[in-house]
């Protein structure tokens, strides 16, 4: 049984709206691309693409451009498209329609970030492509260690070897990550890379 | 009545034990010699002399060394009391039915005197004497919650209820059994029950649900929860996990008698007047296998349940390293006679 508290992704399905907001990272870029097949003519008239690019640099770029959106971004993180993010967000009011693609950790602060702005998690439509890298918190320190492929992990704050659970926050867009030898510090388990 | 309050520790040389009368009234869960999640869920009625549902409340001798560890916990660390913004209501809910409760069923050690919205709050045993207006948080130390459940035993969890479920949406945690408020605030019914296993498969959540979005103001209700901990530790909080996990690896046949503690939750369910809100309060009660064992009845059939305890609930309870030790153990006060029903300890 899959752990409830995992967000469900979909596929992106076009909104009736007058106002769309698509991020995507380079794996999900396929999927505004494949979504783009389905859309309505003078769909992305409407439209800002904000395309941010992944771990491995850019990637499918002009083909989003090719889609002539009436705005496009790109930005090297979700750090740094932030503020014009939360601005568009603001400024939205009831009309906007978000889409998300691309992997978790993507979604899961895209959700977190639409969240804070007044949008529920159920509005968003986002469709996950490409990597299951995690978001992992660190349940003692809190700290946060971004795109981990293995179980266990080490917390790259506190450098406690973390389980990496399946339990999900949407609040903090992690993962769990729990100390994995807390009963006997001496058992150091193998790491496997499980999260690709 | 007068309570004889132990000054007592949760922590460091684990001081905490019950007084022979404590074991009398302690709330031990198991109606039978086994033990699988189902709806527990019974009326929450007050008026059993010598059980620890004599009130809404239980006021009882740990009082005093419970509040000191709460306040240890939450000064290491803030976040273990949350409450999203629209919960501040809920909050004052919490605040009235909490003193009211406690000054009616215990009017020598709480005195609560309303005037209007302004009040006057003495809780003797802790020494506070404090005057507020009630709905405005500038004139309490704390907000609502907080500062009501800094002096009231267990934890607290406040739901919101809606879009057909129940929103974790403030609470106070620093006694649980191994679950973090922080991580789990925001989240509904399903998805901060999401790690317990098998119970989802069985349908008890779904009907668990449905029972509590229709409770009514004013008819309370309560189940028990259980698991065991290693030393008298309060504070199982997967936070500090790393620190207190290697206890679990130090149980010997010398040591269970005192090192080993059934833990019992009892958790209640309260319908909140204004916000609407549900106020979920998981009182922790904890009993040393010495302690136990003074009950024959309680010796035969907790044997018997840690014993064929399906190993998904062992493994969810964290109880694998140390349970073969404990069993074995606890069988020496397992004579194979049949055990009478009911909870009490004969
Ligand atoms: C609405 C109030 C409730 C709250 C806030 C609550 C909260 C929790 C939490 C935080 C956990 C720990 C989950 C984890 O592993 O992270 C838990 C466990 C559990 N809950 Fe609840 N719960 C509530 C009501 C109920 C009800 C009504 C039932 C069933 C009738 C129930 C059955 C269980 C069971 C079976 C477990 C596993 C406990 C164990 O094996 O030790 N809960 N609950």
């Amino acid at each position: 049984m899959t752990m409830l508290s995992r967000p469900v992704y979909g596929v992106l399905t076009p909104q009736t709206g007058k106002n769309h907001l698509l991020i995507a990272d380079a794996d999900g870029a396929s999927a505004i691309t494949d979504f783009a097949k389905k859309a309505p003519p003078g769909f992305f008239a409407s439209a800002e693409i904000m395309y941010l690019d992944g771990p491995d640099g850019a990637k499918n770029v002009q083909a989003l451009k090719a889609l002539s959106p009436a705005r496009f971004y790109q930005g090297p993180s979700i750090a740094a498209a932030l503020p014009r993010l939360r601005q568009l967000l603001a400024e939205s009011h009831m009309g906007l329609r978000l889409y998300v693609a691309g992997t978790e950790g993507l979604i899961g602060q895209i959700v977190q970030i639409a969240n804070e702005a007044g949008i529920e998690y159920t509005a968003v439509q986002t469709e996950h492509r490409g990597s299951l890298a995690r978001r992992v918190q660190c349940v003692h320190c809190k700290g946060i260690t971004e795109n981990v492929t293995t179980q266990p992990c080490t917390c790259a704050h506190c450098g406690l070897l973390l389980l990496v659970r399946d339990h999900y926050s949407r609040r903090y867009a992690a993962f769990q990550g729990v100390c994995i030898n807390a009963e006997d510090p001496t058992e150091i388990p193998p790491t496997e890379e499980i999260f690709r | 009545m007068g309570i004889n309050f132990r000054q007592e520790t949760f922590r460091d040389d684990y001081s905490f034990k019950n007084s022979p009368e404590q074991i009398r009234r302690f709330p031990f869960p198991f109606p039978e010699d086994k033990y699988m999640y189902s709806v527990n869920i019974e009326p929450h009625v007050p008026g059993l002399k010598d059980t620890v549902f004599e009130h809404l409340f239980d006021v009882d001798e740990h009082y005093i060394s419970e509040m000191q560890d709460r306040a240890l916990v939450l000064a290491e660390d803030p976040l273990r009391c949350q409450s999203l913004p629209h919960m501040e209501l809920a909050g004052w809910d919490t605040l009235e039915l909490l003193m009211t409760e406690k000054a009616k069923s215990y009017p020598d050690l709480f005195t609560l005197t309303r005037d209007g919205d302004k009040w006057h709050w003495i809780n003797r045993p802790l020494g506070i004497d404090d005057h507020f207006t009630f709905g405005d948080s500038s004139t309490l130390p704390y907000g609502p919650l907080e500062y009501i459940t800094r002096q009231s035993q267990g934890d607290f969890a406040v739901l919101d209820q809606r879009d057909n479920n129940l929103w974790m949406d403030a609470g106070i945690v620093t006694t649980q059994a191994d679950w973090s408020l922080d991580f789990d605030i925001g989240m509904n019914f399903f998805e901060w029950h999401a790690p317990v296993p098998l119970a989802h498969q069985m349908g008890v959540f779904t009907r668990a649900l449905k029972f509590l979005m229709a409770m009514q103001q004013g008819q309370p209700s309560r189940r028990h929860n259980w698991t065991m901990t290693i030393n008298s530790r309060l504070d199982t909080s997967p936070e500090n996990f790393h620190k207190w996990g290697t206890d679990r690896a130090t149980v010997t046949p010398e040591n269970v008698g005192q090192k080993v503690h059934l833990r019992v939750e009892v958790q209640m369910f309260f319908r909140l007047p204004r916000s609407n809100a549900l106020l979920f309060p998981i009182r922790c009660y904890l009993l040393k296998m010495d302690e136990l064992v003074t009950s024959p009845k309680w010796a035969r059939r907790f044997h018997r349940v840690l014993r064929d305890l399906p190993n998904e609930l062992a493994e969810y309870k964290g109880l694998v390293r140390y349970r073969p030790t404990v069993v074995e153990w606890l069988s020496k006060y397992d004579d194979g006679a049949p055990t009478s029903a009911g909870l009490g300890p004969d």
